[in-house]
Parts: structure tokens; sequence; C-alpha cells
């Protein structure tokens, strides 16, 4: 049984309406998208901004409503927005961890808000539960009592991820956990969240505009593009032998030492502009390989090879 | 608390306001134990005596009324109706405020167009209006004066909590379990109330004057009861005749609005955070340059910063952010500058061109060289010339270059024009062959948005666009892709190594991502605390570190096909500035450290080329 299934999920935020006439259609997010994670798997979520990582996060913790589809933890259907329900399966933790922490609260508040609201823990438990994440994530029990603003950005980030454990959550969502952070305290950062795994059992979700550091932490990954997913394949992977165009793209782009710099796409291309979609195919305007059936029918994730998947008529040749 | 307080009397009008308002609390709440007439006994007889009359030390009234009992009694009633109509307004418009701005939407609409129509109404016929279908009354003047400052409290207080509850403390404390009531009691009002407490210092002075107002036409305290309004008010008909029954009351009044205003701007001033962190003095248009020691001679390079030192002075804390630094360009050359948050990379930039905030930054030494002029200490006009025209800068953060109200094409238009001679029309076909070259999608339609209609990073190639406006000869970098995708930081980077390629453009790139030092820079310097640690060619410098922080910074990054893997974290944090451990400034963290290391200052050395600041190097240079 995955540890978290999702089908069909989409978000569309409606439009202001007018003054006169009907509600101009909404914007599509997050296109219908199906994917699933087993126990213990770490599936990293790269995409470019706006193209609907945060939105699925949120939906995922329950912090916004799905337009459609469902999520499933552990086979078990989560069915309201109801963020204390979803609280005690899923946890997430905060690009920002600064943003993240409350600046009038002492952190002991923030640690004990989860443990007495989700799992209604009396005062010795708690605090014995406190002592217990902060020695799991390296922090100081003197720190319970201090103020964020008294935090380095890796303590911050620390202290986030402590929270989020104090719900005994099953799956994180880690959105841009580590982009906020100096490059030292980020690997700090990223073994201890590869530690807590494997001791607790939990299942990543992590999401990054960072392809090294993607391909360094996930089993697999999916990359969105435009609100839909475009390809999904094993992070040792799926950069070296890319099938969607984008994905290919996205690989080139990335600044490597020991690769000379050159231009991968040429200037003058057309984004696609989310009020108002372009049909078929949303990588058209940019793809060198894009043809009329390209920009009249959307192409459908298809298995490509072992275990990669790709929407794509015509997906590159490895 | 305590420094709240020294601000707050560093500020003379705000102290002489704090003294004059005690000085009349302590004399209202003391009035059962002064030797006071009774306010409402009439004594006909003793009719308009003057102030230092016997047995009355200010006078009577028209009913031979005590003068100074009545005053203060009266202002103690006008004290306290003030005081509770302004906690009344506070309490509901809050309430208000926060209730509409933490939900949002609908809800926020419907009230805030309820709260609008309110403002809309003339204040003082507002509150007439209240009274009138009340009937007059003290507390009716209560009600209507506290009525129509809830919506000042509403809207101010509704700004706020927007930007709290788009925090994303917020949505963490939703996933810890918590409801919407205690999520507004115990996450967003312990926020807002340093707010109220500013509102509510800068308006109860008002609301004291309205309160009398009313009473003055009669419409709040009657007879025979005092307040400050109605002796007014009585006092009219003698004006001419007795002018004393006027002006002690007048006087009153203006002493406890003037007194409670000045204390309030004062408060609000000290609440401000901007002032907290430096003195109380307005910034300078440049930084303060207080230079110890000789100013090393010019060179031919283009740009060259030589021997900087920027320290910033905040309190009794001395930080050196920037402790003798010495980089230098030549046309067509691209420098990286790469190291930590903190380690000083912003404040050498910003130095250059004297743009660190001061106070607390203060240039201590060195200078800054652009073909050979030194700009440190240079007149802010000959520095304004310069800015855009030969060295422009792209900021980490783009919001800082531009300005909220003016579309971003009008902005891009005025840069042109501020140094070229073009017309409206083709400065902005400029403008959007610029904002075509920093890849915005539909430049011809974005070109009229204002800042806030774009995205993070599309803001952010505005900036860029800014900085090319004008064809610099030189651009100083801080960190400009940082918050880019990576397809539109390839883009950016390849546009950045055309132009210094074509036009000779030199560029200082400060970053932290060694993959863009390896494609776009020549050469590169590390930095950490303050200081250069390594600088030499970009290959040379990564395939072989010589300086053992170098080494294991690249170690720690996690570098595109390398797979699955442990990272070398380097244990650990940055040193403080104001405490350096004498010695190599990585020593704590290093794990080669000798006893040699935490002695004595450790020089730069090495071949012109490539130097070291390291007693063990990790390879000979
Ligand atoms: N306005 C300021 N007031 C006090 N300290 C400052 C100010 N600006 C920067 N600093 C300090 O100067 C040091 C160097 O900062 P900075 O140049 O911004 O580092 P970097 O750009 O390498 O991240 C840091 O310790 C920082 O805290
Ligand atoms: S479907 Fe066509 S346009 Fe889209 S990525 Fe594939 S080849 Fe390119
Ligand atoms: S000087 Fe000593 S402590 Fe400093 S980096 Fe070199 S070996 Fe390490
Ligand atoms: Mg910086």
């Amino acid at each position: 049984m995955p540890a978290l299934k999702v089908e069909h999920l989409a978000k569309t935020y409606p439009q202001k309406r007018p003054l006169f006439g009907a509600a101009p259609p909404g914007v599509r997010a997050v296109r219908p998208m199906s994917f699933q994670v087993e126990t213990g798997e770490t599936l990293g979520v790269v995409g470019e901004s706006g193209c609907g990582k945060s939105t699925l996060a949120r939906m995922l913790v329950g912090l916004l409503e799905p337009t459609e589809g469902t999520i499933e933890v552990e086979g078990k259907a989560l069915g309201t927005a109801d963020p204390s329900e979803f609280g005690k399966l899923i946890q997430y933790v905060f690009q920002d961890p600064q943003s993240s922490l409350n600046p009038r609260k002492t952190i002991r508040q923030v640690m004990e808000a989860p443990l007495k609201r989700l799992h209604g823990m009396a005062k010795p438990a708690r605090k014995r539960r406190i002592a217990e994440i902060f020695a799991s994530v390296n922090l100081r029990e003197e720190f319970l009592d201090r103020y964020p603003h008294e935090f380095s950005g890796g303590q911050a980030q620390r202290i986030g991820i402590a929270r989020a454990l104090a719900a005994s959550p099953r799956i994180i969502i880690l959105d841009e956990p580590v982009s906020a952070l100096d490059v030292s305290v980020q690997a700090q950062v990223l073994n201890l969240l590869a530690d807590l795994k494997t001791r607790f059992g939990l299942t990543y979700l992590f999401i990054t505009h960072d392809l090294a550091v993607v391909e360094a932490v996930s089993e697999r990954i999916v990359v969105l593009y435009f609100g839909a997913v475009v390809e999904i394949g094993r992070a040792d992977r799926i950069f070296a032998s890319p099938r969607h165009p984008y994905t290919g793209l996205l690989a080139e782009s990335a600044p490597v030492v020991g690769r000379s710099l050159k231009a991968p796409e040429q200037k003058g291309i057309e984004l696609p502009d989310p009020l108002n979609p372009p049909s078929g195919c949303a990588f058209a305007g940019r793809c060198p390989r894009a043809t009329d059936l390209c920009r009249t029918r959307e192409p459908e994730l298809k298995q490509m090879g072992e275990d990669q998947l790709a929407a794509c008529h015509y997906p590159l040749e490895n | 608390m305590s420094a709240f307080l020294t601000l707050l009397f560093r500020n003379r009008l705000a102290a002489l306001g704090a003294v004059v308002i005690a000085a009349i609390l302590i004399l209202v709440l003391n009035i059962p134990l002064l030797p006071l007439h009774d306010p409402d006994v009439t004594a006909t007889a003793d009719r308009f005596m003057r102030p230092f009359a016997e047995g009355h030390l200010l006078g009577t009234d028209h009913l031979g009324r005590d003068l100074l009992s009545r005053l203060l009694h009266g202002t103690r009633l006008s004290l306290a109706v003030g005081i509770a109509a302004a906690l009344i307004a506070a309490a509901i418009g809050s309430a208000i405020g926060i209730f509409a701005g933490y939900f949002g939407g609908r809800t926020d609409n419907i009230v805030m167009r309820g709260v609008d129509m309110l403002m809309a109404f003339p204040y003082i016929l507002l509150a007439l209006a209240i009274v009138a279908a009340l009937g007059p009354g003290l507390m009716n003047a209560l009600i209507a004066v506290a009525a129509v400052n809830v919506p000042f409290f509403a809207r101010n207080i509704r700004g706020i909590t927007v930007g709290l509850a788009g925090r994303e403390f917020v949505d963490a404390a939703r996933l810890a379990g918590m409801g919407h009531i205690r999520i507004v009691l115990t996450e967003l009002l312990p926020n807002v109330l340093p707010v109220i407490v500013i509102a509510m210092s800068t308006t109860v002075g008002w609301m004291i004057l309205e309160t009398a107002g009313l009473s003055f036409l009669g419409l709040g305290s009657q007879p025979p009861q005092a307040d400050l309004g109605s002796m007014l008010g009585e006092a009219r008909s003698a004006m001419i005749s007795h002018p004393h029954t006027s002006i002690v009351p007048g006087l009153m009044i203006f002493l406890i609005v003037m007194s409670i205003n000045l204390l309030g701007d004062g408060v609000r001033d000290a609440l401000d955070p901007r002032l907290r962190s430096g003195a109380l003095s307005r910034p300078r248009a440049t930084t303060l340059v207080k230079r110890h020691g000789d100013v090393p001679p010019a060179t031919d390079e283009l740009l060259a910063i030589q021997d900087l030192h920027t320290e910033f002075h905040v309190g009794k804390r001395n930080l050196r952010a920037v402790d003798g630094v010495s980089l230098a360009v030549r046309p067509g050359e691209c420098l990286g500058v790469i190291g930590e948050s903190g380690s000083g990379k912003s404040v050498t930039a910003l130095s250059v061109m004297g743009l660190v905030a001061s106070p607390p930054g203060v240039i201590t030494g060195g200078a800054a060289r652009f073909q050979g002029e030194d700009l440190i200490g240079a007149p802010y006009e000959s520095l304004r010339q310069k800015r855009g025209n030969r060295v422009a800068y792209i900021f980490q953060d783009p919001l800082s270059t531009l300005h909220p109200l003016y579309r971003v094409g009008q902005q891009l238009a005025e840069a042109i024009r501020s140094h070229n001679n073009l017309s409206n029309t083709e400065a902005r076909v400029r403008a959007i062959q610029l904002l075509n070259d920093v890849r915005i999608p539909n430049a011809k339609s974005r070109v009229d948005d204002y800042p806030h209609e774009m995205s993070g990073g599309m803001r952010q190639r505005v900036g860029i666009a800014m900085a090319l406006a004008n064809e610099p000869d030189v651009i100083i970098a801080d960190e400009p892709t940082t918050a880019l995708d990576v397809t539109v930081q390839a883009q950016i980077l390849s546009l950045l190594d055309d132009l210094r390629r074509e036009r000779g453009l030199a560029i200082i790139f400060i970053t932290h991502d060694f993959g863009v030092v390896a494609q776009l820079c020549d050469r590169v310097a590390v930095m950490y605390a303050g200081q250069i640690v390594e600088e030499g060619p970009t290959q040379a410098v990564l395939d072989a570190p010589a300086h053992p922080y170098t080494k294991r910074l690249i170690a720690c990054v996690p570098e595109l096909g390398g797979g699955r893997r442990e990272l070398a974290a380097i244990p650990g944090l940055p040193p403080v500035l104001d405490d350096l451990p004498p010695g190599c400034a990585f020593a704590p963290r290093c794990s080669k450290a000798a006893k040699r290391c935490r002695q004595g200052e450790i020089p730069l050395h090495g071949p012109a080329f490539h130097a070291v600041r390291c007693l063990f190097p990790e390879r000979a240079l």
C-alpha cells in the first residue's frame, strides 16, 4: 500500500467576476494529476516558479481545498479540508524558516501546539516528547525558551522540522526546505532529513527548483510544467536521459562546473500565459520538436521504457 | 522595555509631553485629597471673581463656582471619557479589522465597504448625527466619539492583519490543529497589539478634543456637571467681559491635547523597528567615511577595490563586516565573489558607491577606484551621475530598485532618458527591447505593469533590465539570479556573457553557486568572515582549491549528475563578526587547525594570480 496516493487532483483558482457578464474561467494552477509515493520513499517534485508546486503542497496538507480529485494516506481517503485531521498524517516544512515561526511566541509554545491540539497530551508527556524530538534534530533544550529572531536560518529550519515531527506524521511535505539556507548549512539540514527518515520510517515529498539537490535526496522525481506532470522517473536517470523535452531543457540549463555556458533556448520564444492557456501541449511554444499535432492535442502521460513516464508526442530518444 | 523608554525619552518633545500629561494625571487622580471647594455649589454673590482672589486660586465662574475645582473635576471627566472612547474604539475597530483581515474574501469585502461608507461622512457631522439620534448626554457623546473612530482602527488593523494572515506561521498553526478563534487570539493579536497601541496613542488626544467639542455644543455633559467642553461653552457668553473663565479650560485642553500628541508621536517613533536598530537620526545620502591610515595609490584597472574596511557600529558592538578586501576588474572581465551569507559580499559591493546605510555603516579604510578616481568619500552628486551610467547595480532584492507606484515601463524609460537624449516613444521602444532581452514574456503588454503585478522572478528581470538600460561599464550583481528559475538564469547568464564579450562590460558577480561561477567568471574570490580567503582563476580554484574552507564548501554543494548521496556538511556556523577569534576565522570549523592558526593575522599569500589565506593550504601554489 502506498503511503500517499493522489488521483486526478486539481485546483482551479476562480477569477474575479467582472461587473457585467459571466465569470471568466479560473486559472488552472494544478491540472488533474495522479501519482503515488511508496512508504519510506522520497519523491522529488521539480518545476519552475508558478508551475503549481506550492498549490499542490498546500492541497496535500489540507490548507487548500482541491477543486477535484482525491488524496489517500495509507489507504485512507482524506475527505474534508480540515487541517487538524490532515495534521496527524501529513505535515509541512516551510520554505522560509523565520516566517514560519510566530515572532512573539517562544519555541516551547510553538512545539507544544501540535502535541496539545492534535494529540491531547498532558503537560509532563509533552515535556518528555519535546525533549525527545529536540534531541533527534540536534537542538539544545535551552533554545525552548527563546524567541525565533534569536536563531539563524539553519537553526530556525531545524525548529520547523521539529515542529513537523511533533505531530508524529507519516508523511512530510518539504516545500523548498533548504532554498533559504546557506550551502554549508543546507548540507547539514539535508543530512538531518535523511537521518530522520530512516529513524522514524517517514515518507517525504520534496519540492524544490534545485535540480542538484533533488537528485541528491530523491528516489523518484516528478517534473511539473504549467500545472501538469510532464515526466516521472528514477532520480538517477531522469536528468541524464530525459524523455520530455522540458526535462531536457531543465537539465541543460542547470549551471554545472565544467560545462560551458550556452544559451539553451532561442530568444523571443513565448511562455504560456495562465490567463490564456494554449491548447494542446503547454510546452509547444518553447519546444523545437513541436508540430501541429502538439499544438492541438494535449499529450498524455505514457509509459516510456522501464519506470519512466512522459507526456510528449515526440519524446527524446536515448 | 527599558530600551523602548530610552529611545522614547531621547526624543525631547515626547519627554516634555510625558512630563506634562503625567503632572495633569497626578493632579486629577489626587482630587479627593486636595482641599477643593465643591465644584457644583453656586454662590451668586461671588460671580466672576478674578484669579488669585481670596480662597479661589483661579477665580469663579458666572454662578460663583470655584474655577480650580471645576477645572480639575472637569479635566478628570474629560480625560476619563476620552480614554474610554479610545479604548472602546480601539477594541471594536481592532476586532473588526482582525476579523476582516483574517477571513478575507467576501467577509472582508462587505465589512470594509461598510467601514468605507462610515469614513465617507465628515467626522464631526457623523458624531452630531449619532448624538442627535441618541439624545444629548455624556454617555451618548462617548458612544458617538467612539463610533466615529472605529473605522480608523478597523482600517489600520485590517491592513496589518492581511499581511500577517498570509505569513507561514499562521498556516503552521492551522496544521498544528488550532482553530480560527485560537489563531486570532494567540497568533495574530500579539503581533497587532503594538500597532493598536500606536494607533491609540496618536488618537486619544483628538478623541478628548472631540468629546469636548460635543460638550461645548451642549450635547455632552449636562449642567451642573463640569467637563472641559461644557466649561468653555458656559463661559462663551462672558468671553469678552471675563476672559479668564474661557482661558482656564481652554489652556487645559491645549495642554492635554498637545502633551498627549507629542507623547503619542514619540511612542510611535520609538516602536518603529527602523529606528530601533540605529540612532534617531536620518540615514545619510552616502555612507559615512572615516578613513584611518593612507589611501592606496591608483592602479590602471577599470574598477579596483583596495584594502576596503567597512564596519557597522551598532550600540557598543563593532561589526567588522569587510576587513581588508581588495578586488579588481578589467574591461570584459568577470570576477566571481563567493561566500556564505554574512561573509561581507554585499557590504563590499555596496561600499563602492557609498550605498551602505549610515548609520550604522562606516567605511574605515581603503579605496574604491573607477578608472583611477577614488569613489569613497566622493560627493553625492558625482556618485549619482556615475550610478547607472558607468557603474550599475543589480540587487538581490529587486523591490529596492523599483518604485511601487510607477509602471515598470515608465521607470525604465525614465532611467534611459536620464542619461540619454531620447524621445518618449524611442525610450519606450528601448524599454520593450530591454524587457525582451531579459526574457519577460509578452514584453509589449508587460511594459505597462506595476511592479506588484509581476512575480518575484519577473521583477528581478526588470531590475536587471534597469541595470542594463544605460550600457554601463561595470555591473556589480549581487546574487541576481538566486531567486530565478534555472532556464531564466541560463538566459540571464548568457546575456551577461554576451555583453562582456561584445561590449567589454566588466562584471563583479556575487553568488553562492559554484556552477554559476564556473560558467561565467574568469576569476573567483572566496570570502569568509569579511575577508578574502582565496582568490585565483576559476578553473584552478574549483579543480584544486587551496584553502580548506573552499574545499569543504565545494564538497557540501550537491552537483547535478552526482546521484543520491550523503553530503559532506561543514560543522558549526560562521563566526560572529564583533567577536572574531584571533588568527584564522575558520579555525573553529577547520579539521586541520593547529595552535599557530589561532595566533596572529594570517596574510593572503601566493603568486599574484592565485593567493590563499591559510598556514596549511591544501596544495602548494
Ligand atoms: N545595516 C546593517 N547593520 C548592522 N549590521 C549589518 C548591516 N548590514 C549588514 N550587516 C552585517 O555585516 C555582515 C556582512 O553582511 P553582508 O555583506 O550582507 O554579507 P553577504 O552579502 O556576504 O551575505 C553581516 O554580519 C551582517 O550582519
Ligand atoms: S508534445 Fe510536442 S511540443 Fe510538447 S514537448 Fe512533446 S514534442 Fe514538444
Ligand atoms: S589557517 Fe589553519 S585553521 Fe585556518 S584554514 Fe588554514 S589550516 Fe585551517
Ligand atoms: Mg548578500
